[in-house]
Formats: structure tokens, sequence, C-alpha cells
């Protein structure tokens, strides 16, 4: 997957997701990327979103599993900070794409640490404003929208916490809150963006991970820093989330990785659901057909019984 | 590929201080974030959503089974399906209801329509089924206005095909690995379970004279069941784990025997009322254990990493392979 970006044709069509919400007019789409080869894992992103979007505190918890008590993106965490310890040898990493065997990076290519092979990976995680979004797809009151700046977010005022968004989300990002029933998740600060500002997390990032900006300008910004990354030595870097093409149409917020990225706790190859939703409908209009004809004919044997 | 994807490698996940043999800083598996799922696991309650999906089901093939028993003559078996109908959908969008987390916006599912979400098509529908129903129940059983009692019962058919399928398409179109994997036969195996426990409901409580297309019904309906769940584990293959293991796969499991041998009772009860109710209860058993395991399946597949990451990392080398046909 380390040469993933390499194998992409230069330009690919994209889906523009606000046009296609109906905006004739928009501004371009806004977006991520988190570069996380360079996140100090220092949590600042996690608490300027909860301080700008007021969003309530989840409790002084100690998971044991890592420096991360943060554990996951919920209702009430929009960022979150993951911090992954790689300890001892690593021969036991998954399978190259070509086949080779498996060899966790890091151990011989000068990466800090390197020594006596371990290494910290830290990743600031948030909701991906898919270019096609299953939440909003699902939601069944409208309370997901698409904002004129191709992001996802919830009305607050709208939602009844049905809970579809919650099990369509291909990343567990979106939740529902124990206090107000509803569904919350980062709206990419919203409020801010609109005025011109940059949303609380990338404003609060001191070290540049997470950047905000158009996402056409991030993702020429991320390849040329993937490109540098690798030409130093850092072969194991890869985007996740920048092709238009892959499962979601691209990611408004994508990622620079170091390792697979389920070693983040983030699906390797996310497919919207929605893709397979007309052949749910055409299967499931074939079964209510069929359970008519079954009604029909559990019946008509009835009336030659009467007769 | 040969080990079958990173997911299968991992041991449990790990924890410090389990067992006295980890080290002190658990090493993260290579497969998943210490074992946290990338899912978020479904918030519905199995007694709200998974008794919602039971009583969807019932109510719209007893509407079906109602209209067509009334259309070829016989007298008791319709009036009996048709407030069970009633009675099944009250306590269906009740559990819906109850479920959301903000109940008095329940209206709110009626703002839009959109047919990318099979809930907003399932509450359209629910509104148009829930009063046919219920005025095809009360006229069915007051015995008043003939005419406007057969529209009733014909709308409540033709919208109860939708009731008791929508279901399938509602938790399959889902990042949950078993629930979205078996979207192919889940409207199938759903059409089944409510075919039988409208069947079955009918053998239990109409005497055996009147209640034949009870039985047929029921017939069809728990061998489309059975078929349509062992196509399903045929085709999922290792992903059928979910539906075999833990508490789904005994629901799973309880859920066939009875539906089998209430299938065995329907064909054998002829006029013996005590096999055909005994047949009846365990089809209506059969059809609640099916939706609970199915249920419960889908919240097993979203809690453990490695449903989600082994089926996509599989796809993944698939695709690789396609590039590179060399390797």
């Amino acid at each position: 997957m380390t040469d993933l970006p390499d194998l992409l044709p230069a330009s690919l069509p994209v889906i523009d997701p606000a046009e296609r919400a109906g905006y004739a007019d928009h501004p371009p789409r806004l977006g991520f990327f988190t570069d996380t080869s360079v996140c100090i894992g220092c949590k600042a992103c996690e608490v300027a979103c909860k301080e700008w979007n007021a969003v309530p505190d989840d409790g002084l918890l100690l998971t044991g599993m890592s420096y991360d008590n943060t554990e996951q993106l919920s209702a009430t965490t929009w960022r979150h900070v993951a911090f992954i310890e790689q300890i001892g040898s690593r021969g036991d990493g998954p399978p190259g794409p070509d086949g080779s065997p498996g060899r966790l990076p890091g151990a011989a290519d000068g990466w800090p640490g390197a020594a006596d092979g371990t290494r910290w990976l830290m990743a600031s995680d948030v909701c991906k404003h898919c270019s096609e979004s299953a939440c909003l797809d699902v939601c069944p009151t409208g309370a997901l929208m698409r904002t004129e700046f191709g992001t996802v977010v919830v009305q607050e005022d709208i939602c009844n916490g049905c809970g579809n968004c919650v099990s369509a989300c291909p990343f567990g990002v979106i939740a529902r809150a124990e206090t107000d029933g509803g569904a919350h998740k980062c709206t990419l600060c919203y409020d801010r963006i609109g005025d011109g500002l940059t949303p609380a997390c990338a404003k609060a990032c001191p070290t540049e991970s997470i950047q905000f900006g158009p996402v056409d300008e991030l993702r020429d910004r991320a390849r040329e820093r993937v490109g540098e990354l690798h030409e130093s030595g850092v072969t194991q870097a890869r985007l996740y989330l920048d092709n238009p093409q892959d499962g979601i149409g691209g990611g408004g917020a994508f990622f620079l990785l170091l390792d697979e990225p389920e070693v983040y706790g983030l699906p390797p190859d996310p497919v919207v659901t929605t893709r397979d939703l007309p052949r749910m409908w055409r299967h499931t209009a074939a079964a209510a057909a069929g359970l008519a004809v079954a009604a029909f004919a559990a019946c008509l044997h009835g009336a030659r019984e009467r007769s | 590929m040969s080990d079958g994807g990173p997911a299968r490698r991992g041991g449990g996940p790990g924890r410090a201080g389990r067992g006295g043999e980890e080290p002190v800083v658990p090493r993260a598996r290579p497969d998943s974030y210490y074992g946290r799922p990338v899912l978020k696991e479904p918030v519905w309650e199995a007694e709200n959503v998974a008794s919602y999906l039971f009583f969807g089901g019932l109510a719209g093939a007893s509407s079906l089974l109602a209209a067509f028993a009334q259309l070829t003559g016989n007298r008791e078996l319709p009036t009996v399906s048709k407030v069970a109908a009633a009675g099944a959908i009250g306590l269906s969008v009740a559990a819906l209801v109850r479920d959301l987390g903000r109940p008095a916006r329940f209206l709110n599912m009626l703002r839009v329509f959109k047919v990318t979400s099979p809930m907003s098509v399932g509450s359209w529908l629910l509104s148009g089924y829930g009063p046919a129903a219920g005025a095809a129940a009360a006229l069915a059983v007051t015995g008043k206005l003939p005419r406007a009692g057969a529209a009733a019962t014909a709308a409540a058919a033709a919208l109860g095909c939708g009731v008791s399928t929508y279901t399938a398409a509602l938790i399959c179109d889902t990042a949950v690995p078993a629930w979205h994997d078996g979207h192919r036969e889940m409207p199938f195996l759903f059409a089944g379970s409510a075919a039988s426990a409208a069947g079955g409901l009918g053998l239990l409580a109409v005497r055996p004279e009147h209640s034949r297309e009870a039985a047929r019904f029921a017939v069809l309906g728990a061998a489309a069941e059975l078929t349509a769940k062992s196509l399903m584990m045929r085709r999922l293959g290792a992903a059928s784990e979910p539906y075999q293991t833990g508490r789904a796969g005994k629901l799973m499991e309880t859920g066939e025997v009875l539906a089998a041998t209430g299938l065995a009772g329907a064909v054998l009860s002829g006029r013996n009322r005590v096999i055909a109710g005994l047949a009846g209860a365990a089809l209506l058993a059969g059809s609640v254990l099916t939706r609970f395991g199915v249920f419960e399946a889908g919240r097993a597949s979203a809690r453990d990493p490695k449903y989600t990451v082994a089926p996509q990392r599989e796809r993944l080398a698939h695709a690789a392979a396609a590039v590179r046909p060399d390797t």
C-alpha cells in the first residue's frame, strides 16, 4: 500500500458534493488534511474542539491501553487523538502489497526510536465528511444535511434520535448522546468557516498536523508531502481517503498515515452502504411480491376446499 | 493472502493486567487499534427494534393472509388476522417510538421523503398502513360498512407487502458487517419469517377447519425462511460467523429448530386442534427468535473489529491481485 499514491493518475473525476446537493453557486469545498507524521499527540485539537463547540466532557477515565484516554470519537468527542506504541521486533507485520514478507515499517529506516524497534504513532481522527455520506443518505428526518462547503452537519433541532446514522457510518464517527438523545458529530466548525475562520482544532494545532483549506489544494499539498517523506526514506507514509474514486468518493477530511489504517482504528477499504441500496430495494420488492403470491397460493386452495 | 487477512492473526485485545503474562504496556495488535471496534455498535435496543422487526412482519403478512382468505370465502380467519395485524402494528410503532432518542419528535420522520433512507420509506408506509389495518380490523369486528371494510382490507394488504419486508433494507443499509453482507437474502428471510408468523398465529387462534389457508401460508413462509437463511450462510462463508456463535448463534439455531418443527406440525396437523396450536406457537416463537438472532448477529459483528477489517483487507488483496496478475 505504500506506493498507492504513485499508482493514481494525476487527475481524477471528482464528485462535487455541494453541487450534487443542489447548491448551484457555492464556495470551494473545505476540509482537513491531517498529516500524522508531525502529530505530537498533545490533544490541543480535542480541547479546542470541546471549548469552541461547548461539547460536554467525557469524565476522567484511564483506559490503561496507551496514553490515549479518549479512546474513540463519540457524540461528545469530535476530535480524537489515537496513540499507538509499537514495541520490539516487527517481523509479524502484514505482508506487502507485492506479497513480500511482513515487516512493520520503522525498524531499519532511520525513524526516531528505530534502534530498539520501538515507535509511537499519533493521529488526530475526525469525521471524514465523505463525498458520499451514508449517515446523510439514511437519515429519515433530513436532520443531517450537506452544507454549501460540501461538509456534513447535524441540525440538532430536527434530529429525533432514531440512531440510523450511527449504524450507517463506516468509520464509527457519529454517535447518539445519552444526555439529549440526539446524534452529534464534527461540524467542521460550520459556525466559523462561514465567517472565514479556521476550525478550532486546526487553529489550535501547534505543529500544523491538522491543515484546513480547500480540498483541492489540500490534496495537492498532501501528495507533495508524501513524496517528500518517501524521498527522505519514510517509505511507509501513505495517504488515506484522498482518492475521489474510493468507496466513499474521497473524504473531505483525509490523512497521511505511517502504518495500515486499521492500526489507527480506521477501516482499510470503507465503502458507503448506499451503493448497494438499489439492489436491496430490488430484492425487497421481489420478496414483497413473493409474499403476496404465497398468500394468494395459500388461499386459492381454500376456495376449492369449501366449494 | 494465505492467512486470510491480518485480522485472523491477532489474539485478544491484550490489555494490561490480565492473565499476568502481558507486558505492562500492551502491544498494539497490527490488525486493530488495541482491539477497539472500528464501527459504533447499533444504539438500537433489541427489545425495541428486534420486536419492531417481528411485529411489523407479523402485521403485514397477516393483512395479506386476511385479504386473500376473505376473497376465497373463509369466514373466521380474516377477522382474526385483521385484529392481529392491527394489534401487531400498534406494538411495532410503539417499539419504534420508544427506541428514539427523542420520542416527542417522532413526527419529524414525516418531514421529508427519501428513497435513500429505508427508515423514511418505512415511516411513510407505516403511516398509510397503520390506519388501513386499524380500520380493516374495526370494521371486521363490528361488521359495519362492508364496502369500506373491503377497501381498508385491500389497502392494508397492498401496503402490508412493503411493511413486512422493508425492514430488511433498513438493517442491511448500514455499515454493520453481518447485516450489510447479508443484503441479498435478508428480504426473503424476512418475508418468509413474516409469513411463518402470520400463518402460525392463524393456526394458533382459529379452529383447524378454518385455518388451512394459514397452515399453507406458514409452510411456504417457514420453507422460504429456512432456505433464505441457509443460502445466506453459504454465501457469507467465513463472514457468517456472527450468526453462528455466541448469543446470536443460539437464537438463530433455536429459531431454525422451531421453524422446522412448526413447519412439520403445520403439514401434519390436519384437523387436530392441539397439533395445529402447537405448530402455530412454534412458528411464532421461531420467527421471534430469528429476528432477535439476526439483530444480535449484527451487533456482535459491529463490536469486533475483525469483522470489519478482514473482509476489507481481502477486497484490497483481490484488487491488488487484479492489478498485478503475476503475484
